[in-house]
């Protein structure tokens, strides 16, 4: 199973085929064997793509002087503990720590709720104004955020939140992307005649949003998830722009490190690899499911 | 739109008095605009406000003390900006690494794509060790590549060195720097469209390749003619999603040396880095505004272009 992430609403016979599942369609995509070369090539290419995490560990654990030799020291160092509190000294990397998980994770839950909520809205029912509402925001996923950052930045002086954190969680909520995925995703899962049995029994719609619909969009819940959290522990240009380092999340604590100031390597090298462990977690624990989500979003979007 | 909202409950023998009906019927028109409310009330506030009051706020003079204070400056902004020589070497440097960065880290994703594609041992680990580099943020991946393109200790160098190149100073030469930080875009992005383009890949229904090989068609004959054909939307997909990338590319060059300027002789700042530095190392607000406009302009131009030339190709395609 390479998708867990696949709506219930998928026949259950396509699961349990001893062949390995291949796209939506059970007779799509192609079935021929890999050879010598193609699997030479991708070893390559893990191995590429997994080089830096490996040299940043080896660079951490080293020291500067170190870094200086030729040939470069290719294995790791003893020096890892002491270049981990040489970096707390140069950025409050423990509360920037702390600032990520806080910001990540409340808008991660955030994001997920109130994408749900406005999905299944878009998705199972009929209001005035539906279609434009659901145009507007498809038609702004392609904007990048970053084109707004002056206004933004404008408004959140004025509330007088610089430096603080809601000015990067509340901002972060807003996914028009996670509304589109959440629609597409109840769309195909939950069938129309649940909501009538449902609404013949008497049941609100606010009961069954909560005992129909959250149930059934858990899994696609959990993918938007763990893309949102993903994005939002890497998210760059908002958080520097309005933290300062006295109330970092890891992306400003580690604009400080490599502001210049800093000249020890394998410090710098320290601070990116504690910053870059908690989604390296997330991803080893969760990564198939991100791969399953990434595909998937890709065959509806 | 084939989905309707299921009806109102089918009336029942215990019907409830007419005016608890009625409640009920409006609650009904009006309850569907609670589910979207606190989306839409974020939307509005922090993300379609923003963008659309971007253009108001570059026809004025607002600096980054006084954010509150705003002067009628009218185009002033974007007489500045184009006659500052230095934005339009970031906009050149937007273009050069935009090529650079894209056109590898595409042809190659497709590449492996098609690697992926075929049976093989191992699947989910590969895919997700492809995948690795997207988990990673962007200032992480940049501090990694900078220490690894040093001038006198990179490994990059030390490698060239192994091999008899001499070692190369991708700070200060223009075309190295922008090689370096465009590898850093590659690096983070090809797992990522290469997963992109499999899922194209597997939803070509097998019968196509099936066809293709009874009439005699080599694997790379299939590739061009079949695969190819069917990744049309997915390519047009990931090309449009990685030029507005590199229209924004900011992190890579801010962090590569760690200065807004984008290396000593604006050699290679971007335009986001250039809003950036006109922003918040200036203090222009308002300029800064005005780069954005031109950013969107530019991405509507780019995007515009781009699905007018796949349409052009689809329909010279369609002819016999």
């Amino acid at each position: 199973m390479t998708r867990l992430a696949d709506p219930p609403a998928a026949p259950p016979a396509a699961g349990a085929a001893p062949r390995p599942r291949r796209g939506r369609r059970s007779r799509a995509g192609r079935t021929l064997h890999g050879g010598p070369v193609a699997y030479t090539l991708l070893v390559l290419a893990v191995l590429v793509s997994a080089f830096p995490f490996y040299w940043t560990i080896v660079a951490a654990s080293r020291s500067n002087a170190d870094l200086a030799q030729v040939p470069p020291a290719l294995l790791p160092g003893p020096n890892l503990m002491r270049n981990f509190e040489a970096v707390t000294e140069e950025a409050d990397i423990g509360k920037a720590l702390v600032n990520s998980v806080i910001v990540s994770g409340s808008i991660t839950l955030g994001t997920v709720l109130c994408c749900t909520l406005a999905g299944f809205a878009f998705a199972k029912l009929r209001f005035r104004g539906r279609g434009a509402l659901l145009a507007v925001t498809v038609g702004t996923m392609m904007i990048p955020p970053q084109l707004g950052v002056i206004p933004l930045f404008m408004l959140i002086a004025e509330l007088q939140w610089v430096n603080q954190l809601q000015a990067v969680i509340l901002p972060g909520l807003v996914s028009a992307f996670g509304v589109f995925f959440m629609r597409q995703y109840l769309v195909q899962s939950l069938p129309d005649e649940l909501i009538e049995a449902a609404r013949v029994d008497g049941a609100s719609t606010a009961r069954i949003f909560w005992s129909i619909v959250v149930p059934i969009a858990r899994p696609g819940m959990a993918v938007l998830g763990l893309l949102t959290f993903m994005a939002a522990w890497n998210d760059f240009f908002w958080p520097i722009v309005a933290l300062t380092s006295s109330e970092p999340t890891v992306q400003v604590a580690l604009r400080q490190l490599g502001g210049g100031y800093v000249h020890d390597q394998s410090v710098i090298m320290a601070g990116t690899l504690l910053g870059t462990l908690p989604v390296l977690l997330v991803f080893g624990l969760l990564g198939r499911q991100i791969v399953g989500g990434i595909m998937q979003g890709a065959v509806k979007g | 739109m084939t989905l309707t909202a299921p009806a109102r409950p089918a009336p029942r023998g215990d019907a409830p008095p007419q005016r608890r009906r009625t409640a009920r019927r409006a609650w009904q028109t009006v309850s569907p605009y609670a589910y979207i409310a606190p989306f839409f009330t974020l939307f509005a506030a922090f993300g379609l406000f923003p963008l659309l009051y971007t253009a108001f706020v570059s026809l004025y003079r607002v600096e980054l003390q006084t954010p509150g204070e705003m002067e009628w400056r009218g185009l002033g902004n974007y007489t500045a900006l184009f006659g500052d020589a230095f934005f339009w070497t970031s906009l050149r440097n937007t273009f050069t690494i935009g090529v650079l960065s894209t056109v590898p880290q595409l042809v190659m994703a497709l590449g492996l794509a098609h690697l992926l594609n075929y049976r093989l041992r191992g699947r989910t680990f590969l895919r997700t060790a492809m995948l690795l580099p997207y988990a990673t943020s962007v200032a992480a991946a940049t501090l990694v590549f900078a220490q690894l393109f040093g001038r006198d200790f990179g490994l990059v160098n030390y490698v060239l060195g192994l091999v008899g190149i001499d070692p190369v100073d991708w700070q200060t030469g223009t075309v190295a720097s922008q090689v370096a930080v465009s590898t850093i875009v590659v690096w983070r992005w090809t797992g990522y469209n290469a997963l992109i383009y499999l899922a194209g890949m597997q939803s070509i229904p097998r019968e196509l390749y099936e066809a293709a090989e009874m009439d005699g068609a080599s694997r790379w004959r299939q590739f061009l003619h079949v695969t190819l054909p069917g990744l049309r939307p997915t390519i047009v997909f990931t090309v449009v999603v990685s030029t507005i990338g590199a229209t924004q590319l900011f992190g890579e060059p801010l962090l590569f040396e760690g200065s807004v300027s984008g290396g000593i002789s604006h050699q290679y700042q971007t335009l986001g880095l250039y809003l950036y530095e006109q922003g918040w190392g200036f203090f222009h607000l308002g300029r800064a505004a005005a780069i954005a406009w031109v950013m969107f302009l530019l991405i509507v131009v780019l995007v515009g272009t781009n699905a007018a030339l796949a349409h052009r190709r689809t329909r010279k395609e369609a002819r016999p």
